[in-house]
């Protein structure tokens, strides 16, 4: 099903079987080329079909935007130790909702573009980590495996190929640490999703100890248009060094919100303003978070970029995983400071110090600042301490809260003074006072 | 421990999905299947689960505690979670979320007395372009006005 209405602006490659009917049927995807990419990567060697992903640009969706075909090109396939493939299917970067619709919309693809991994690295199992709230998506997907399966695409010696390869779904249960990949493979192997020192990387030792791929749902999905149209065609879609199109989860302060597929590099005020239906009410753009709620906050005189990975990074910011939150000038910045940093604050696993306590005490000095109990010196300090948590932490949790919060402050620092200016000048005094924590 | 025979098979079949000596793995689907016919993850359960998978009920216990969607206690019958996180909260999510504690009249994490209903603010819950989200129990409602939400919640309480 889909929840918004198409734009005429999106180039549907991943998306091109969303709302045809029946579409997560496997009689669907085989009458709409379905399966014939496998066929075609059936005759390729190892090196061809990791080259051509390669070619093709592809970096992955989940986030870090790490170059897909180097990354499996890591895997060792000499290892005398089974290969597997994992999906991260853990959506929960806070702003980001498509691959929910994959899945929910064309699991067929995404059971193509493992197979087609599978293929590359020579691996026997994989398994699709689900977050545990998107049950359905568990029905969904057992059911177009259990299809997978019946018409031998899945299983022993698949198109009388030789070639066995098995997958499952796994059901996670309310941690977006597990979104991070070693903390995913921890909680795969059915413990506490805490996230593993690395190297070694999952390439070289990741499930159950074996070299790994591990990819984002998005990701796989790209790889059957990428290896029935050609590498050249997709990577076209974008820019250079950032191939394809990309499903850019619009949210916040517009007309149209909704999950769109679009070219990579495609500019952000058009996509606010011609895809999105522009702002909501007619107000003002105040600022974007261009990539999920992890990337650092842009202001509305710097959205006019192209959306790719290099473009964001040179804007001191991320495409992260594709959620774009529109914020307009009624947006209350310390309030929204202090939401993201709440969720980090829960979300924490609490394994290293700079995150546990880090996001514990910035929810409390954020809280007082909201509140109007704080002083100019907390302001300060929350830049100090999140700028002290960047790269001290054993996984991406940490930087993930510190960084928002860093662009917070310096870009909207007017209207955390202003919240202590206010109740200052209600107290009488602008000198700071020793107060007791909120909770 | 008794299971239906549906969980049973299921639970039965989750042990096969894990590469040899690593059942272990079939631990948090084995519990969470099981949550929701049991309704809360109780000391026989653990028990249970860690016979089945080959490990100690502290080793259980200890994964109990670390996620989010696993409940010792039971909740209501229909478990309303609303979403405040940042896209939610940009569309009147945390209005949204105080308007259930009102017609709910519960809090956070609470139950009401006739068992039917508990209430959490959650976290992002992957709705964010349609947004304010709920979802009572693992169904979603997008798009979510206080009317709305008074008629899903009095829709429920005819069914009973």
């Amino acid at each position: 099903m889909l929840y918004n209405e198409p734009s005429p602006l999106e180039v549907r490659v991943l998306t091109r079987r969303f709302g045809l009917p029946n579409s997560a049927h496997i009689d669907t995807y085989l009458g709409t080329d379905g399966y014939k990419a496998f066929a075609k990567a059936l005759d390729m060697t190892q090196e061809q079909i990791i080259e051509e992903v390669k070619a093709s640009g592809l970096r992955g969706r989940g986030g870090a935007g790490f170059p897909t075909g180097m990354k499996w090109g890591f895997v060792p396939r000499q290892s005398p130790k089974p290969k597997y493939i994992v999906v991260n299917a853990d959506e929960s970067e806070p702003g980001t909702c498509k691959d929910r619709l994959l899945i929910e919309n064309d699991p067929h693809q995404l059971i193509e573009g493992v197979l087609i991994a599978a293929l590359a690295v020579g691996a026997t199992r994989g398994w699709i980590y689900i977050r545990g709230e998107y049950r359905y998506l568990i029905d969904i997907m057992d059911k177009a495996l259990a299809e997978a399966y019946a018409r031998g695409y899945l299983g022993q010696n698949i198109l009388g190929r030789g070639f066995h390869f098995d997958l499952y779904t796994h059901t996670g249960a309310g941690a977006y640490e597990c979104g991070e990949e070693s903390a995913l493979l921890e909680s795969l192997e059915g413990k506490r999703g805490v996230p593993r020192i690395r190297p070694p990387f999952p390439a070289v030792s990741g499930a159950f100890q074996s070299p790994t791929i591990l990819n984002n749902v998005e990701t796989f999905c790209a790889v059957p248009p990428i290896l029935l149209d050609g590498a050249a065609k997709f990577a076209a879609y974008g820019t250079p060094k950032n191939g394809g199109t990309r499903l850019f989860c619009l949210s916040g302060h517009v007309n149209k919100p909704g999950v769109y597929e679009l070219p990579m590099g495609f500019n952000l005020l058009r996509m606010i303003n011609e895809v999105g239906g522009g702002m909501r009410g007619g107000k003002k753009l105040k600022a974007v978070i261009p990539g999920g709620s992890s990337c650092p906050v842009l202001k509305a005189e710097e959205c006019d970029l192209p959306m790719d990975f290099d473009s964001l990074m040179k804007a001191k910011s991320m495409l992260g995983s594709g959620g774009v939150v529109v914020m307009d000038e009624t947006t209350d910045m310390v309030k929204a400071a202090l939401r993201i940093m709440k969720f980090y604050a829960h979300e924490s696993c609490g394994w290293c110090i700079p995150c546990r306590e880090g996001t514990t005490w910035l929810k409390k000095l954020l809280s007082r600042l909201d509140e109007g109990r704080g002083t100019r010196a907390d302001i300060d300090l929350v830049g100090d301490l999140s700028k002290n948590m960047l790269g001290r932490t054993f996984c991406p949790l940490g930087d993930a809260a510190a960084m928002p919060t860093i662009s917070f402050v310096e870009k909207f620092r007017d209207e955390f003074e202003a919240k202590v200016a206010r109740y200052a000048a209600a107290a009488g005094s602008a000198e700071p006072r020793l107060i007791s924590l909120a909770q | 421990m008794k299971f239906s025979p549906e969980l049973d098979k299921k639970l039965n079949d989750l042990l096969t999905r894990y590469p040899e000596g690593r059942q272990r793995g079939a631990l948090i689907p084995m519990l969470m299947f099981a949550q929701d016919e049991v309704g809360a993850i109780t000391k026989e359960l653990i028990n249970e689960v860690a016979r089945r998978c080959g490990v100690t009920p502290l080793q259980v216990d200890e994964v109990v505690g670390y996620y989010s969607m696993m409940h010792k206690k039971p909740l209501g019958k229909h478990h309303v979670q609303v979403c405040t996180n940042i896209s939610c909260l940009l569309v009147g999510g945390e209005e949204l979320y105080e308007h259930a504690c009102k017609k709910l009249g519960i809090g956070h994490k609470e139950v009401t007395q006739d068992g039917q209903f508990s209430l959490e603010e959650v976290e992002c819950m992957g709705a964010c372009s349609w947004a304010p989200a709920i979802q009572i129990g693992y169904d979603f409602h997008h798009n979510v006005t206080p009317e709305r939400f008074d008629q899903l919640i009095d829709a429920l309480k005819k069914v009973q």
